[in-house]
């Protein structure tokens, strides 16, 4: 076949004339992010097969013994596996019905506010707590709900909530939406005021009420944003942060705030089990990965095919 | 501005907005409140803070909080290391970033896709925890400020978004480059670059506050106190309770010792968040034009 054989060497030779002329795209603008990536992201792939051997530091990879699933099953049937699954669950998912909704109300409301300015400033203190860190946060928080602290004292009580189990999810999330609710919800603040001037003073003309504005100008101005943004928060549930759970957790309040990530991280770091702790840690990945296709799968479904 | 008018409402949007408000100005008052109380209580001398709590007789208030933990060694430390540490990772992370970005937006880049799905699966899988670390200990990184900069330095959501930025400016830009004779390195740095401030000054400030507020990579990498980023030393101080040694140690009882450790948190507090928080307002009028500028669509 020459003409197929023509074509094919025309288009070799395109490609090659293509990567004389662009090879800065590759090497100066590609390069080292694809170097990174394949150093510190890929490489770190290939170390989860310690997950699957008795891993020993001296002798390496090459050198380890294969054990299969040992790990796996070692940390299935542990008595404490579920309850560290749930508390991973259920402080994301809480955490994700709770917060979710709250920068979508703030910045409904703040775009219902007439004066720039006023909204302004709002939006400044709304913004302010995004900047605090998360030791910070959390030494606040150690101090407002302290034995002695203005809580307490506001209650009358003398209740220490930091080694109360059951006050560990309530705690977590609300600090959680204090920080995180008005940064978020820039994006929908932005989104809206872009929102159509004329469709909106149509709709009042016509005598629409506040939900039906809402439901025909502004609801469809954040609808696609609020898709992604609820795919990507589901989608990474199982990866809920180590930073803010370690730091508030105490020794009495465990029970409920020994995540997976925490424990990876005590199984691994502190007690020196790198394949116990892999495997957990491999574990977690592949449930997060589920859960993403189950839910992009799911609002696809509702959202007229369109997902990620 | 004239169909936000207030009084053009009927009666029971007026109610609910109203409603609404009140809700928003909850809100507010719900983040002033706490800091407002960190502030005046790091005034406050501890003994009268324990058993009374907020006073505003001038008589019981002190600065020998703020005496203490400036006269400590260990949170200049931190500081010096946190501000080095979040300006090199800061530039490193955006140039990194907004270089990749550049070929990803071009639609005639060949090999685009291909590009495109090795950076994608590392956004939602990954070696984990141990695996990085055996990598980082075996590169001989452990205690080095590297360890802490260059793995998360390319970070794939913020190239989609420097892409999405690119994607918006007109290729005439590009095509009248072409003609002058310009090449692809030219072109970006003289022209493609001047146009970008907005998503550069977004990245900038997302990765600068980015590592300035971590503390679990410096936590694992950085064993050496000299090495500390402020937020490990304020980890001690406000979470461990175990403030650095001179600062309470000349104190007789135990009891004052706590005390005034207590009262250390506060100013640890105010000293370690406030340069931030003086910073970000002159930032925020970058904030709209960013984040629209990255709104990624799907």
């Amino acid at each position: 076949m020459p003409l197929k054989e023509k074509t094919n060497n025309n288009s070799l030779r395109n490609t090659l004339l293509y990567l004389k002329q662009h090879w800065q795209l590759y090497v100066l603008f590609l390069g080292p992010a694809l170097l990174l990536t394949i150093i510190f992201k890929y490489i770190p792939m290939g170390g989860i097969l310690i997950a699957f051997q008795k891993y020993n530091p001296i002798k390496g990879i090459l050198g380890s013994k294969w054990v299969g699933l040992k790990y796996f099953e070692r940390f299935l049937s542990s008595p404490d596996f579920i309850r560290y699954l749930l508390n991973t669950l259920k402080l994301a998912v809480y955490g994700l019905l709770w917060g979710f909704p709250v920068p979508i109300i703030l910045a409904l409301l703040l775009n219902r506010i007439g004066s720039s300015k006023i909204k302004q400033k709002i939006q400044l203190v709304l913004y302010m707590p995004n900047f605090i860190s998360i030791i910070v946060l959390c030494g606040m928080v150690r101090i407002l709900l302290s034995v002695n602290g203005p809580i307490n004292m506001l209650l009358g009580t003398k209740l220490n909530f930091l080694t109360m189990p059951e006050a560990f999810r309530s705690i977590y999330i609300a600090s959680g939406i204090w920080q995180g609710a008005g940064w978020a919800s820039i994006m929908y603040t932005a989104a809206l005021a872009n929102a159509s001037k004329e469709l909106k003073e149509a709709a009042m003309i016509d005598g629409a009420n506040i939900f039906q504005q809402i439901k025909a100008v502004e609801w469809p101005a954040i609808k696609d944003m609020v898709v992604i943004q609820f795919i990507l928060a589901a989608g990474n549930i199982m990866s809920i942060g180590f930073e803010k759970a370690y730091a508030l957790q105490t020794d009495l309040n465990l029970h409920s705030s020994e995540i997976i990530a925490t424990y990876v991280y005590k199984k691994g770091l502190l007690d020196g089990d790198y394949s116990f702790s892999t495997a957990i840690g491999l574990f977690n990945t592949i449930i997060n990965l589920i859960l993403l296709i189950i839910v992009n799968q799911s609002v696809k479904k509702m959202n007229d095919g369109k997902g990620l | 501005m004239e169909n936000n008018k207030f009084s053009r409402y009927g009666t029971a949007d007026k109610a609910f907005l109203i409603t609404g408000y009140i809700l928003l100005g909850l809100f507010v008052l719900a983040i002033i409140v706490p800091m407002l109380y960190i502030i005046v209580a790091s005034f406050i001398d501890p003994v009268t803070l324990q058993n009374q709590g907020i006073t505003f007789d001038f008589s019981k208030w002190t600065l020998t909080a703020y005496e203490r933990v400036l006269a400590n060694k260990q949170i200049w430390v931190g500081f010096k290391n946190s501000i080095i540490y979040s300006i090199i990772f800061t530039v490193v992370s955006v140039a990194i970033t907004m270089l990749c970005a550049y070929p990803m937006s071009r639609a005639d880049f060949k090999g685009k896709g291909f590009f495109n799905i090795i950076f994608v699966i590392t956004m939602f899988f990954g070696g984990g925890l141990i695996p990085t670390y055996l990598l980082i200990s075996k590169l001989g990184m452990l205690n080095s400020m590297w360890a802490i900069i260059l793995p998360g330095a390319f970070s794939v959501w913020n190239m989609i978004i420097a892409r999405t930025y690119y994607q918006g400016i007109p290729a005439e830009l590009r095509e009248a480059a072409e003609v002058d004779g310009a090449n692809d390195v030219e072109f970006f740095a003289k022209i493609l670059i001047p146009v970008c401030t907005p998503v550069i000054a977004v990245l900038a400030l997302w990765q600068f506050v980015g590592m300035w507020n971590s503390y679990f990579d410096a936590m694992i990498y950085l064993n050496d106190a000299s090495k500390q980023p402020l937020q490990l030393v304020l980890r001690s101080i406000l979470i461990q309770n175990q403030p650095e040694s001179g600062m309470i140690s000349d104190m007789q009882s135990t009891a004052q010792r706590a005390q005034l450790a207590e009262l250390l948190k506060y100013a640890t507090i105010i000293i370690s968040s406030l340069p931030l928080l003086v910073m970000y307002p002159f930032f925020q009028r970058y904030f709209d034009a960013g984040i629209m500028a990255g709104s990624v669509k799907g």
